[in-house]
């Protein structure tokens, strides 16, 4: 029982109850879909489903009311105008100054600098200084020396979206580089010299090597297809000295029907373990991660191990191409590995580069075929390695989840648009703040416990022991089942260890004070068993508090044929409940023809959507959201 | 009559299951016993014993209730009437409420168990069918379900108050699984080193799981011996689940539960030696072996099985068994085939960050005690 807010940029339901006055706030900007279901004896459910894969239900007992909130929770979440998200209205509270600190904070002239450019091999290019030769690349790219603005020119006028080869990552070491582009306009013969110049001064750029793998992360059926419409690949007859292969990464529209069908997996009421794991299989999901990383692990050991440069493309390269490549980087360079990398990676792979964080992620109201879960599939890919090299990350999973959350969010202004060139135009930094400031702020939260920079998880190339195909991937429930808490360890082993960290540190910290003032006594030494003592009494003072009563849990139904999901614990903090995990439903019906916008592909892959399952009731114990009576304040 | 196993009623089970005892928490009600047995042999006649209902009677107050948990299907229970076996008629045994909820033994487990561990070693198997070889093993299920069953045994204790009854057939293969594991669920002793250690003789090995028939020879062994069946392992996999889902509430670490499956198997030691008490009474184990527990529990030997992050939790541990939280046991089935060296490594950073033991660099608490040891040294920040 409660009562119900709309604001201009949240939900907010605060609960009625006596001595916590429990809020639970919705970001419109998270509001995939709007369901309203079958009325029933207390009133009429409304279903809300997130991008953060929160899931709430209303019951409001007027039908009528319930109609007026589903209006404007529509509107709402469907947003025409950049000026309409909550980035523009947020307010940190900080001045303008520590504004544009924020978004300094990640610098690419600096990452590049860091990388080792410019140097002989490779320099800054501002071909594209006015976005007149690519609207979607940033201002600055980096090049081979011995490409000359001609080339780039000629070159771009040769790929889809005018995307030409242009420098991701360069190992110093070995001078091997990773680039990436979009797919030639070969079609079935058509060639270009300046295409083919680039390639031949990439492979130049490396000594260490006389050829280079063109790596096209499309399968070979989607990519011979779009022949047929003038693009396609290279032909290793015509472009000296390449290797050419095929990964065959799905594209956007396959991926979001795959996540879909998991979410309903998620979505299943008290599913036996194989209606669980004939659901994930079905989805393919845990596939196509592979996929991606296999890639990345593929063009990292050409990086690596043979020392040759990789020029990455799938179609438009802003989708599979970011992925691929960012995965490669992570695995590559150490530095990525760390908080302040990662953020770096993100900012050079994703957005420098043009990802259409726009349309792929929903901040306006758009095309749904452009809908696709392209970062959460990266980001998923981290998360996967970070169970594999506990050690090697800096950061924690905690740090990956609110990433995602914050690229729906529309709170800060990083994601927003399609390219550099939009943001600019929107003065996005003038008039929002930088989340990785923010995430920074508060990095201790982000920390993982077992990073140490002199570990040999955390030196050069991560490297599996084993053949990637035996690499086991796990259902990532911390994301996808992240409301529930049931599902979860009650406590976090992670914080636990920071904790123990944190207070090791102090009482170093003490301890060289200490030993300071011992060294200036004339008397005779203290007993030393201060600090054993001391060493011993820590960890019974901090395992005490593992064992607190707020930390009982309540058992789930273990009967068969009653019901779902497990009952929750007792509230802690301010964490927002949830019951199921739904999908995104803002599908239309199939068309087969997609928009000019979407990748153009064979028409191999399956649009059918589904209309939502009308019948998925949630078990009453989410009955904290019922409310009494909804009062709306449009603001 | 029951079948030659007869009532157990374990005067430690009485005691401990008294809530609250250690814990400071509100004074206990009244302690509720968990019992277990072998089937009752009604046959088809429908026979009855009276002193097997005077002692189930007994259990119970006045108006008291008790749940009887059949780890046998309502219909496979039926059926054993046949061969002299059935269940308790509700009749004759008014105040127990039967409950079924069938366990898979015998050839069928030892089945998904080979399966598994085929899948496991098959290299040529790729991520699309993965999880469909898993899930057609059905090992998974077999976890899900045994946890389900224990945790329901323990909300029958715990929750509604009420006494527990659990039996198959014969009462040492599901019926220990049920009963070991909701002790593990239920008090805290018991997941402390030495109280599992205790769990284990009591409801394993005393009360007469057949170790020698069940665990003879694995999973790639050809013969498929008819009595094979990995229970045990399946015990140990439920409470590695447990150990994942609470990773601060068991003193000990997977290292033990590996341990324990491999002497399960082949032993230096006469621990999990013959079928029961009586058979290793004739064979003279005790007279002729050393005891596993002897070896582990040596100061030097038993620190490797002990969880740094353990600290001890009065609370009851409720384990979900959502999919989603029932993983595969990696660090078994995978054991001779993915490295776990990664994962070594996280746990000894864990165990230094926990215990400051070996550290890898030189900290400021060490140069002190060095310094205060040698009267001579001066500390590197001396001025």
């Amino acid at each position: 029982m409660g009562t119900l807010y709309l604001t201009a940029t949240h939900v907010i339901f605060v609960e009625n109850g006596s001595e916590t006055r429990k809020e639970t706030w919705v970001l419109h900007s998270q509001i995939s879909s709007i369901e309203k279901q079958a009325t029933t004896a207390t009133g009429c459910p409304l279903l809300i489903r997130c991008k953060n894969f929160q899931v709430i239900q209303l019951v409001i007992p007027q039908e009528r009311d319930c109609h007026d909130v589903y209006i404007s929770l529509i509107r709402l979440a469907r947003p025409v105008k950049y000026e309409e998200l909550y980035c523009f209205s947020f307010n940190p509270k900080l001045d303008k100054e520590e504004r544009e600190q924020g978004w300094k904070l990640v610098d690419l002239n600096e990452e590049y600098n860091r990388m080792g450019i410019p140097n002989s091999y490779w320099q800054i290019s501002d071909v594209n200084r006015d976005y007149g030769v690519c609207d979607s690349y940033p201002t600055e790219v980096y090049v081979p020396k011995s490409a000359t603005a001609h080339i780039i020119v000629g070159s771009s006028k040769f790929r889809s979206r005018r995307r030409f080869p242009a420098l991701s990552y360069y190992c110093k070491n070995n001078n091997a580089s990773i680039c990436r582009s979009s797919q030639p306009l070969s079609g079935f013969s058509a060639r270009c010299l300046e295409d083919e110049q680039m390639l031949q001064a990439i492979r130049k750029a490396n000594p260490g090597s006389d050829f280079i793998y063109v790596v096209d992360t499309r399968p070979k059926l989607n990519a011979m297809a779009n022949r047929a419409a003038g693009k396609g690949y290279e032909n290793e007859d015509n472009y000296s000295n390449i290797k050419f292969q095929f990964i065959g990464i799905e594209n956007i529209h396959v991926m979001r029907n795959s996540l879909q069908k998991m979410l309903e997996v998620c979505e299943l009421k008290s599913p036996s373990m194989s209606d669980f794991l004939w659901g994930l299989e079905n989805s393919g999901w845990l596939k196509h991660i592979k996929a991606i990383m296999d890639a990345g692990i593929f063009i990292a050991k050409a990086v690596a191990e043979e020392g040759v440069s990789v020029l990455v493309h799938c179609s438009d390269g802003w989708d599979r191409t970011a992925q691929v490549c960012s995965v490669a980087s992570l695995l590559l360079d150490p530095y990525y590995r760390t908080m302040k990398g990662f953020m770096v990676l993100i900012e050079k792979d994703w957005v420098s580069f043009g990802h259409k964080f726009n349309h792929r992620y929903g901040n306006l109201d758009g095309d749904p075929k452009e809908i696709s879960p392209v970062i959460d599939q990266f980001i998923e890919c981290v998360w996967q390695l970070m169970e594999q090299f506990p050690c090697a990350f800096e950061f924690n999973e905690r740090f990956l989840i609110h990433i995602q959350h914050h690229i729906y969010s529309c709170q800060f202004g990083n994601f927003l648009c399609n390219s550099q060139k939009e943001r600019r135009e929107l003065k996005i930094q003038e008039r929002t703040y930088s989340l990785w400031a923010h995430l920074w702020k508060n990095r201790a939260d982000y920390m993982n416990p077992l990073y140490r920079s002199d570990h040999s998880q955390t030196q050069g190339t991560l490297r599996s022991r084993m053949a990637p195909c035996n690499f086991l991937y796990k259902f990532w429930s911390g994301m996808y089942n992240r409301f529930e808490k049931g599902l979860h360890p009650r406590q976090s082993v992670t914080d636990y260890l920071m904790a123990v960290k944190e207070e090791t540190q102090q009482l170093e910290e003490e301890l060289e004070v200490l030993g300071e003032r011992l060294a200036n006594l004339q008397k005779s030494q203290l007993n030393d068993n201060k600090d054993k003592s001391k060493q011993q009494e820590r960890s019974k003072q901090l395992g005490l508090s593992t064992s607190n009563n707020s930390l009982a849990n309540t058992p789930q139904e273990y009967s068969n044929d009653l019901k779902s999901f497990p009952s929750r614990s007792p509230s802690q903090g301010d964490e927002e409940d949830s019951a199921l995990i739904l999908t995104q439903d803002n599908l239309k019906s199939s068309d087969p023809d997609l928009s000019a916008n979407s990748d153009q592909e064979s028409g191999v892959e399956d649009l059918s959507c589904r209309s939502p399952s009308g019948g998925g009731c949630l078990p009453s114990e989410d009955s904290g959201k019922d409310s009494d009576e909804a009062i709306f304040l449009a603001v | 009559r029951r079948a030659t196993r007869g009532l157990a009623k374990n005067p430690q089970t009485l005691s401990v299951l008294g809530k609250g005892a250690n814990s400071g928490c509100p004074p206990p009600l009244a302690p509720q016993a968990m019992l277990r047995s072998s089937q009752p042999l009604t046959g088809p006649n429908r026979k009855r014993c009276r002193e097997d209902e005077v002692l189930l009677g007994t259990v119970l107050d006045e108006g008291e209730r008790g749940f009887i948990i059949d780890t046998r299907s309502a219909q496979a229970a039926k059926q054993a009437r046949m061969t002299g076996g059935g269940t308790e008629p509700k009749s004759s045994y008014p105040q127990w409420r039967r409950l079924h909820r069938p366990l898979e033994r015998g050839r069928q487990l030892q089945e998904s168990f080979i399966k598994l561990v085929d899948a496991c070693n098959d290299t040529t198997i790729n991520m699309d069918r993965w999880l469909n070889r898993l899930e057609s093993c059905r090992w998974l299920s077999h976890v899900k379900a045994a946890l389900s069953t224990a945790c329901l045994a323990a909300q029958c204790m715990d929750r509604e108050e009420a006494n527990v009854l659990v039996h198959g057939a014969e009462g040492t293969d599901t019926t220990l699984l049920v009963t070991a594991l909701a002790q593990v669920i239920l008090d805290p002793s018991c997941r402390t080193l030495a109280g599992f250690q205790g769990l284990l003789e009591r409801e394993w090995i005393e009360a007469g799981h057949p170790f020698h028939l069940r665990c003879a020879h694995s999973a790639y062994s050809h013969a498929r011996l008819k009595q094979e069946a990995p229970l045990f392992l399946l015990f140990l996999d439920c409470v590695w689940q447990l150990s994942r889902q609470f990773p601060f509430s068991l003193e000990f670490s997977e290292r033990l539960l590996l341990t324990l499956f491999d002497n399960a198997y082949a032993s230096a030691y006469g621990t999990f030696l013959c079928n029961n008490e009586k058979e290793r009474c004739l064979c003279k184990v005790k007279e002729n072996t050393h005891s596993l527990w002897a070896w582990l529990n040596q100061p030097g030997e038993r620190q490797k099985y002990l969880n740094p992050l353990y600290s001890p939790n009065a609370l009851v541990i409720w384990p979900s068994v959502e999919p989603q939280s029932i993983q595969l046991w990696q660090g078994l089935f995978f054991r001779w085939i993915r490295s776990s060296q990664y994962l070594d490594e996280a746990w000894a950073e864990i165990q230094w960050l926990v215990e400051g033991s070996e550290p890898p660099k030189d900290s400021a608490g060490n140069r002190l005690s060095r310094s205060l040891s040698d009267p001579t040294a001066r500390p590197e920040n001396a001025r």
